[in-house]
């Protein structure tokens, strides 16, 4: 066992690239709840833009059009989810399952020529003076752009929603379709601009995956990290900066457990590997048994199908 | 303009024509996606769906495959369709499938080499109790702390892969295996397997637990009270709890009866057609039955015709992808949008589509 080999300020770095995706992930996910939509097809848009933002990035050799290509996918398949559940009024809880288990196939029919493929590099931004801070430097100002488009979205998502008027009548979309559809609000178009939000997010998320924090194809190789994204959305009680919160948490698990099962930690290789997942079923424990607080702040009407009856 | 009117109940028509239409629209996309694949769609359609049961070359070998591949899907998605109804979702059965399997087949090898007939029940009542101890968990977190089971028992999906990864390479690693990660093979330990009941069928006991499951389901939710008591709950939540439903109890009840029938279907597996422990050992059933239970609109009857189309689907995949090298994957994506255009059909059966302006009253 050698613990020596772990280094405080490249382990926080490493967390910063882990929890991105999920990061991603869960900000999107966040305002589609928030507009009242739940779609538990996570999983299935950011494996989708995995191997779309993969594709793109391998046949044109560069790494920023893949990730608008995975936005475009993730997009595009959320958007299969949107009409599913806003015009043809289709069970969310069932769309969402099917968004993942054809996400997940339909990911490794397009990934089969890509496995064994080796990504164009995504360039570390170079932020000069910053970058060459000691320690600081090297744990915050050493990522490339993507890790810091996902703190500017979060930062830019809570401001949304807490001081626009746009975030407002998002919020009311998602807490009383009816009053909100009474007051002339298209709830319909609403909430499909939020599910391709979150569609595009989590296709980015799924992308930073396959370019950058592994970085290569394998089938389902988001391995959970969608569902774990909407267990944070959760954990945050859907407040913009919590999910931030939570997916460092879970960034910082992660990269732990590795650092552990390379280190030799005297535990089962297999318990490490199990522990994100426990930790996240744990922290749902947790703010779940807080009762008045999880009622408190989801949005009331989560999950409810709407039919503009008049 | 095309407008939908709720009907005021769902039309009973529909609601059976509905997935004959999106198994139609499904191939018709399939056909498409398996053109864009650069493969002749009306092939693949036929090799997946006809070939397998009636090409005189295949149909020897892929019919008792039809059972063999129906039988866990059956009875995994009879479970899960309890728990659909009642509004409980458990979609972590391919952990509960895991981990029936690991159980039952734990009993036989730490007993091994017993030869007694009361082995493969002993397997079976502990291939049940894995699936509903693994299931308890966001049952009892869900009763206990209203902690959200769909979460809970999809995150242990990742959980007992891991276990299952670790029983195979390490407790359960056949001693005689010569350093191969897996189970010694349960069908060469008689009195722990599960063999094909009569010759060319493919009916074993997990077939005949799955015909058990559609009869039991089907009395339950017609005949009595605790059936009364789920559909209620699905329906209208509010009007259950006023009737004096335990929603608790139910939350139980649904998720460990899930538990247990995806833990014997695990077993049944372990012990027959799959053989031994290994890390490969779980083939996604728990998910395809989601599929299965939704397209046998969540009624035992149209489950295990369900179930025997998924089969096929599953059969006619593998065949496609011999001869015509159609990519596994795309019969998983084929799956998936079966789903899909199951969902959006079902509009049909709650709403009225009326063409035209409306009329002003």
């Amino acid at each position: 066992m050698d613990f020596g080999a772990i280094n405080p300020v490249v382990l926080f770095a490493s967390l910063m690239v882990a929890s991105t995706p999920i990061l991603l992930a869960a900000i999107g996910e966040l305002v589609v709840e928030k507009s009242g939509v739940l779609n538990l097809g996570v999983e299935g848009m950011m494996i989708t833009g995995a191997i779309c933002g993969f594709a793109i990035a391998v046949e044109t050799g560069s790494p920023t059009l893949g990730f608008i290509a995975a936005m475009a996918g993730g997009a595009a398949l959320s958007l299969v989810f949107g009409f599913l559940t806003q015009v043809l009024m289709s069970n969310q809880v069932a769309t969402g399952l099917a968004l993942t288990l054809f996400g997940l196939g339909f990911s490794a029919l397009i990934g089969q020529g890509y496995v064994g493929t080796k990504p164009p590099a995504t360039d570390r931004l170079n932020l000069g003076v910053l970058s060459d801070i000691p320690i600081l430097g090297r744990m915050l100002f050493s990522h490339d752009l993507i890790v810091y488009l996902s703190l500017a979205l979060v930062a830019t998502v809570w401001a949304f929603l807490r001081f626009t008027r746009a975030g407002l009548i998002l919020r009311a979309v998602g807490e009383n379709h009816d009053a909100a559809h009474a007051l002339g609000y298209k709830v319909v178009r609403i909430r499909l601009a939020a599910i391709a939000f979150g569609g595009a997010c989590a296709g980015l998320g799924g992308a930073y995956l396959s370019l950058v924090r592994v970085p290569q194809w394998t089938e389902g190789m988001t391995s959970g990290a969608g569902w774990i994204a909407l267990a944070i959305v959760v954990f945050a009680s859907w407040r913009a900066g919590r999910v931030l919160l939570g997916a460092y948490l879970f960034g910082g698990v992660a990269v732990l457990q590795l650092n552990l099962q390379a280190a030799g930690l005297a535990v089962p290789v297999e318990l490490l590997s199990a522990s994100p997942y426990l930790v996240t079923i744990l922290v749902l424990v947790i703010m779940s048994a807080d009762r008045g607080r999880a009622a408190l702040n989801a949005p009331a009407s989560l999950g409810r199908v709407f039919h503009a009856s008049t | 303009m095309i407008r939908l009117e709720k009907r005021p109940q769902p039309s009973r028509a529909w609601t059976v024509a509905a997935p004959l239409l999106a198994v139609a629209l499904t191939m018709v996309a399939g056909g498409l996606m398996f053109a864009l694949l650069g493969k002749n769609p009306v092939d693949a359609i036929r090799t997946i769906f006809w070939d397998p049961l009636f090409n005189q070359q295949f149909a020897s070998y892929s019919r008792p495959q039809l059972l063999v591949k129906a039988g866990p899907l059956i009875l995994i998605a009879i479970g899960l369709s309890l728990g659909f109804r009642a509004g409980i979702w458990n979609i972590g059965a391919e952990g509960q499938y895991i981990m029936g399997a690991l159980a039952g087949a734990g009993v036989a090898l730490a007993l091994y080499p017993l030869d007694t007939w009361i082995l493969f029940p002993l397997m079976v009542l502990a291939g049940a109790l894995g699936g509903w101890a693994w299931a308890m968990i966001p049952a009892l977190l869900k009763t206990r702390f209203r902690t959200n089971e769909i979460l809970v028992s999809l995150l242990l999906v990742y959980v007992a892969q891991q276990v299952l990864a670790s029983m195979s390479l390490g407790l359960m690693r056949n001693p005689e295996g010569g350093g191969f990660p897996g189970s010694r093979n349960l069908q060469q330990y008689p009195a722990a397997a599960n063999p094909e009941l009569f010759e060319g069928t493919g009916m074993h006991w997990g077939v005949v637990a799955a015909f058990i499951a559609v009869i039991a389901a089907y009395v339950l939710l017609n005949r009595h009270m605790l059936g009364f008591q789920i559909r209620l709950t699905g329906q209208s939540p509010r009007a259950a709890r006023f009737a004096g439903v335990d929603t608790n109890a139910l939350v139980l009840f649904c998720l460990g009866t899930s538990g247990a029938l995806a833990g014997l279907a695990g077993l049944f597996e372990v012990s027959g057609p799959a053989g031994q422990v290994n890390i490969d050992f779980n083939v996604g059933y728990g998910f395809t039955a989601i599929i299965v239970a939704f397209l046998g609109r969540l009624h035992p009857v149209g489950i295990l015709l369900a179930g025997l189309l998924m089969a096929l689907t599953y059969i006619g995949g593998e065949l496609a992808q011999f001869m015509l090298g159609i990519p596994a994957a795309a019969i998983q994506a084929f799956q998936g949008m079966l789903l899909f255009f199951l969902l959006g059909v079902d509009v049909l059966s709650n709403y009225n589509i009326r063409l035209g302006r409306r009329e002003i009253a």
